[in-house]
């Protein structure tokens, strides 16, 4: 079943609008990781008075954007190994300062994708199967920055091709984390993690409360002031 | 300590390593020292335990150039560490992968940033430190868990490997280095964290005291082999 014969003329946000819909709730001067995949698409989305700085696993403090063009540096990159811009008065570093930075807690938030979170706060974002420890996976700094950023965003899809949700009471696939998400970005809405549950803050346009409610996969809350995403201006 | 060996050629550089070693690959796209590995896939030195932050980078680059991803294709490597062992997603083809499925290759997958610091720590004397990276998940299982302020953090061990391969940007007749933006990543910390250290370079070897002393990234008294990459040397990384 696609999610067209889920809920038939219902349209989801796309990922350009999502990234734009996180991109605006950075307060001022945040120190800003993007994880590899989706969450890179935020960078393009924030105002230059928001002053935020990226930084990215591979020692990049202050990069400015996707680079094209003669703009590409052939050794300058981010951690999704994309050719990125520097912002004036970006600084390099090895990568173990690099993740010193991380683990000491500088990030005020990282923006991950993932294939699973839970009303825990837990995720899972490094392997899809679930069979005994092979070590096999892709954990890249998911782990380090999950444990150590003052918060952990979530940038993913709401269900599974199938129309299965990825919002679980408890993930079924090996965590990334066991704790420390605080928010949840999916193309049906805008959902907070606290006290263990969801919680239901903004809703995609067209879509009702009990409508998201059904494609997830754990209890969720409305919160009081619900309202609808707005694309930011 | 010896002064640097300068090599007149990537054959030179990687002649006489032995078979079994631990070996240190840095590089995170851009500083990869693919002229070296490509030297080492030639020699057919095997047996090797490698680290590096992935083995799932696509094998056999057409410009002629051999990645770690020959290597293990060609069975030269008996374990690897690394923070990508593995496509994240089953779609995606890996023969690092399908290796160790199939019990060819042994892993060890680790969190980057246990990886650079269990190298960094292992080039500085420090044997083990504790972080919270991990903790919760499978890559701490049975490994000494301790409390610090009321949070818990897992124990990883320091390595220090038998050998690095290093690209640099900058080098002096000494082995001072000078690494270029991202190029730098793993590259200080490894050079740092192996008994023998061999550098490839992009320009020109300049004679010791040209280069700044306050602008040097490693110290040359930690490196043993230096080799200028030649004019029709593998420069840049494939771009992705």
């Amino acid at each position: 079943m696609t999610s067209h014969e889920a809920a038939p003329g219902k349209e989801r946000m796309s990922r350009d609008f999502l990234a734009a819909v996180i991109a605006r709730r950075f307060p001022k001067g945040w120190l800003v990781n993007l994880g590899v995949g989706m969450p890179t698409m935020v960078g393009g989305y924030v105002h230059p008075d928001q002053e935020i700085v990226f930084t990215s696993e591979n020692g990049v403090i202050g990069y400015a954007g996707i680079a094209s063009g003669a703009d590409i540096d052939h050794d300058t990159v981010n951690a999704g190994v994309q050719f990125v811009t520097l912002q004036a008065g970006a600084a390099i570093v090895h990568h173990a300062d690099s993740f010193a930075l991380i683990r000491r807690g500088m990030n005020d938030v990282t923006v991950l994708g993932s294939y699973e979170v839970a009303q825990d706060g837990s995720f899972a974002n490094w392997r899809t199967s679930k069979g005994e420890w092979d070590n096999l996976g892709g954990i890249g700094g998911a782990m380090d920055l999950a444990a150590c950023a003052q918060q952990v965003w979530i940038m993913m899809e709401h269900t599974t091709r199938e129309n299965g949700p990825r919002l679980l009471e408890h993930c079924t696939l090996p965590v990334t984390a066991p704790d420390g998400v605080t928010m949840v970005f999916t193309d049906l809405g805008v959902f907070s993690v606290r006290d263990g549950r969801f919680t239901l803050e903004e809703h995609a346009p067209g879509w009702t409360p009990d409508e998201i409610a059904a494609l997830t996969g754990a209890p969720l809350e409305v919160s009081p002031t619900v309202t609808e995403v707005q694309f930011p201006t | 300590m010896a002064r640097p060996i300068i090599c007149s050629s990537m054959a030179e550089a990687v002649a006489g390593i032995p078979d079994g070693i631990q070996l240190l690959v840095p590089g995170f796209g851009p500083g990869t020292p693919a002229n070296l590995l490509t030297a080492l896939y030639d020699a057919g030195v095997k047996d090797m335990h490698v680290y590096a932050n992935s083995v799932g980078l696509p094998q056999g680059a057409s410009d002629g150039r051999k990645t770690l991803n020959d290597l293990i294709a060609a069975r030269r490597v008996r374990k690897v560490t690394a923070a990508f062992t593995a496509p994240t997603h089953p779609s995606q083809a890996s023969v690092p992968a399908d290796m160790i499925r199939a019990g060819a290759m042994e892993a060890e997958l680790v969190p980057q940033g246990t990886l650079a610091e269990r190298v960094r720590a292992g080039g500085a004397g420090i044997p083990a430190f504790f972080t919270p990276a991990g903790v919760g998940t499978l890559t701490a299982q049975g490994k000494e868990h301790r409390e610090f302020n009321g949070r818990m953090y897992v124990m990883e061990h320091a390595i220090f490997a038998d050998y690095a391969f290093i690209r640099a940007w900058k080098a002096d007749t000494l082995g001072n280095l000078i690494y270029r933006r991202s190029a730098r990543n793993f590259n200080p910390i490894f050079a740092m964290g192996a008994a023998h250290t061999i550098v490839e370079v992009e320009e020109p070897i300049v004679p010791a005291g040209e280069l700044d002393p306050d602008q040097i990234h490693t110290p040359g008294v930690v490196i043993e082999r230096l080799v200028q990459i030649p004019a029709d040397g593998y420069f840049r990384e494939v771009p992705r």
